[in-house]
């Protein structure tokens, strides 16, 4: 990665300093959002409309919580994000291992076929076929049921390509071998063979997995209509949608505390997280 | 009708009177099973149901009566329809292509060999794609404000402010702009990983040959970046046509639930035909058609990413 000084010519220091300009407005403007959300949610509710724009944290953060938890049940939506996010993810890390390991090294018929149409599933938009699965979810009594969430996420294609694309390089054949000749059976070799050769596969596929579920909005609000029920971007949009002048503090309070634990998550893997999305970009 | 399978594979043991060849394929296909099983029920499924669907008249409860193509002709013929569809087409071009050349900039920048800090570049690139598009949304709409931090910026440079919340450009290039601040440092980053594939000693040996700058860029980097391109392209393309969550948080505050018209999209229009009216067949023909413009749109722009860099076609990293 690391270029070796002959890449480019030696340039000036104008241009030079033009990188870094450029380089760091392009990083504000990707930071100051989180610090523009800190401030409202800081300031009383008249805040966001000062002019000039407020740029300083203010000290009424938790009067403005407080707001939040009178209108919402804003830990109520946290919880049942944080359950429904996790039950999926570990599902998708699971099954999608199991299904990519197979494909990366098992013979059977068919193999190409299917791994291809794996791969076509990719390219059908979630909306084709939003309306008969409401119903499906209805006709089962789903609806409002965390069910509804959870099954249909349990396993996907992109992890399936992921995790087999990994497994085909990492895992090699002589393992999965020896472990045969010990006796040990397909499912055994699996888990102890495979699986801990291929944890930071998993590690990625299961934070891209957690973030998805965890930012979902659109299929939640088809299925769940009971307010005890909704996860947090839910929750979050209802704060939004007051008929009586919006309190922005309040919003951006209840916005930046929904926020707050991504990030912390994120710049903790962030290694991991690049690391996998570069990897799995181009599917070719 | 159709059963629904709860799936949940129960990994079974395989008995002696298997050879250990084709218990090593059951295996795989019992491995497997779990997905097929899924998309059968949650995919496959519900995509022929729509289609059907689509030609009949049907509010989710009562009976399902044909009406062949009425429904195509009821969307085909109602404004909003077409409304959402410019609506669709403009938001999508204004928040995609702006943001993929910015992307492209970008990345070359961070590729560059004088640039350090290229990792924290990268964690700081990226942290808007982790913030959930409601979020996003929601923090956008106090800087366009009616007397937000956007029109504060206008007036200082001596615009006049403008209705970010009712005008026609007005929400179009609010919602672009949060389009743009979600995925422009993902795409830098494709972009990035795009470039550090291009091996060094392709630069040198044009170096040599006399190739200047943009030449080396025409005649190596676009070339072999070529099939990042297409995957940024195909995925922004598909992405602009779902467009959902930002007009419908955005423009959705009035607490009637229902989307300004200068922001509603095709999702956005399918999403009220069907769980607001209760129009299931009409939202079925705005699904199947909405795949059909997806479709159609996805060839063309990989066919147009595809001419890019000129007569150099097919060479692949």
């Amino acid at each position: 990665m690391r270029a070796t000084g002959t890449v480019e010519e030696k340039q000036g220091i104008v241009s030079k300093t033009l990188f870094y300009v450029l380089l760091i407005a392009g990083a504000l403007v990707s930071v100051f959002p989180f610090y523009w959300m800190f401030v409202i949610a800081t300031n009383d509710r008249s805040g966001v409309f000062h002019v000039p724009p407020l740029l300083t944290v203010g000290d009424q953060f938790f009067v403005n919580f407080q707001r939040v938890l009178e209108l919402s049940s804003f830990f109520t939506a946290l919880g049942n994000s944080l359950f429904v996010s996790t039950v999926v993810t570990l599902s998708v890390i699971f099954f999608c291992t199991l299904a990519g390991y197979a494909f990366a090294k098992y013979e059977f018929r068919y193999k190409n076929i299917l791994f291809f149409f794996v791969i076509g599933t990719l390219f059908v938009p979630q909306q084709l076929g939003v309306l008969p699965t409401y119903v499906i979810m209805a006709k089962l009594e789903w609806i409002d049921s965390f069910k509804a969430l959870i099954v249909p996420a349990m396993v996907n294609a992109f992890g399936i390509f992921w995790m087999r694309q990994y497994i085909s390089t990492a895992v090699h054949s002589e393992m999965i071998e020896a472990g045969r000749i010990d006796g040990a059976g397909h499912f055994r070799i699996f888990w102890s063979v495979v699986v801990p050769v291929i944890t930071p596969a998993m590690a990625t596929l299961g934070i891209f997995t957690f973030l998805n579920v965890w930012n979902d909005f659109f299929w939640p609000l088809v299925v769940l209509k009971d307010s005890s029920r909704f996860t947090i971007q839910m929750a979050l949009q209802q704060l939004f949608t007051t008929r009586d002048g919006l309190d922005y503090g309040m919003i951006m309070s209840a916005t930046f505390s929904a926020t707050l634990p991504l990030l912390i998550v994120f710049l903790m893997f962030s290694r991991w997280f690049i690391a996998g999305l570069t990897s799995g970009a181009v599917k070719s | 009708m159709q059963q629904p399978v709860t799936a949940s594979p129960a990994v079974k043991t395989g008995k002696p009177f298997l050879t250990e060849r084709r218990l090593s394929s059951l295996m795989a296909y019992l491995f497997i099973s779990p997905f097929f099983l899924l998309f059968a029920v949650f995919g496959l499924y519900p995509i022929l149901f729509t289609i059907y669907l689509s030609f009949y008249k049907w509010d989710a409860l009562g009976p399902m009566k044909y009406v062949g193509f009425k429904n195509y002709d009821l969307i085909t013929s109602d404004p909003t329809f077409w409304i959402s569809f410019l609506n669709t087409l403009l938001i999508g071009l204004m928040g995609t292509v702006p943001q993929l050349l910015v992307a492209l900039v970008l990345a070359v920048l961070l590729n560059s060999a004088m640039t350090r800090f290229k990792k924290g570049f990268r964690i700081l690139f990226f942290m808007p794609n982790i913030t959930s598009i409601v979020a996003v949304t929601l923090v956008f709409s106090t800087f366009f404000g009616n007397n937000g931090m956007g029109n504060w910026l206008l007036d200082l440079i001596g615009f006049d402010p403008v209705a970010w919340g009712s005008g026609f450009w007005g929400v179009k290039i609010a919602i672009a702009t949060m389009i743009m601040w979600r995925w422009t440092g993902y795409n830098a980053i494709i972009y990035l990983s795009g470039l550090q594939s291009i091996p060094t000693d392709l630069y040198e040996a044009a170096k040599i040959d006399g190739a200047n700058k943009r030449q080396q860029l025409v005649f190596i980097t676009l070339p072999l970046l070529k099939p990042f391109i297409i995957f940024t392209v195909l995925m922004s393309t598909i992405g602009g046509l779902q467009l959902f969550t930002e007009p419908y948080v955005y423009l959705g505050q009035s607490g009637t639930g229902s989307t300004r018209e200068e922001g509603i999209t095709m999702v956005v229009y399918l999403y009220s035909e069907a769980f607001r009216n209760g129009f299931f067949g009409t939202a079925a023909a705005t699904a199947v058609m909405l795949f059909i413009i997806t479709i159609i749109f996805s060839v063309i722009n990989m066919w147009v990413s595809n001419r890019l860099g000129g007569d150099t076609g097919g060479s692949k990293a």
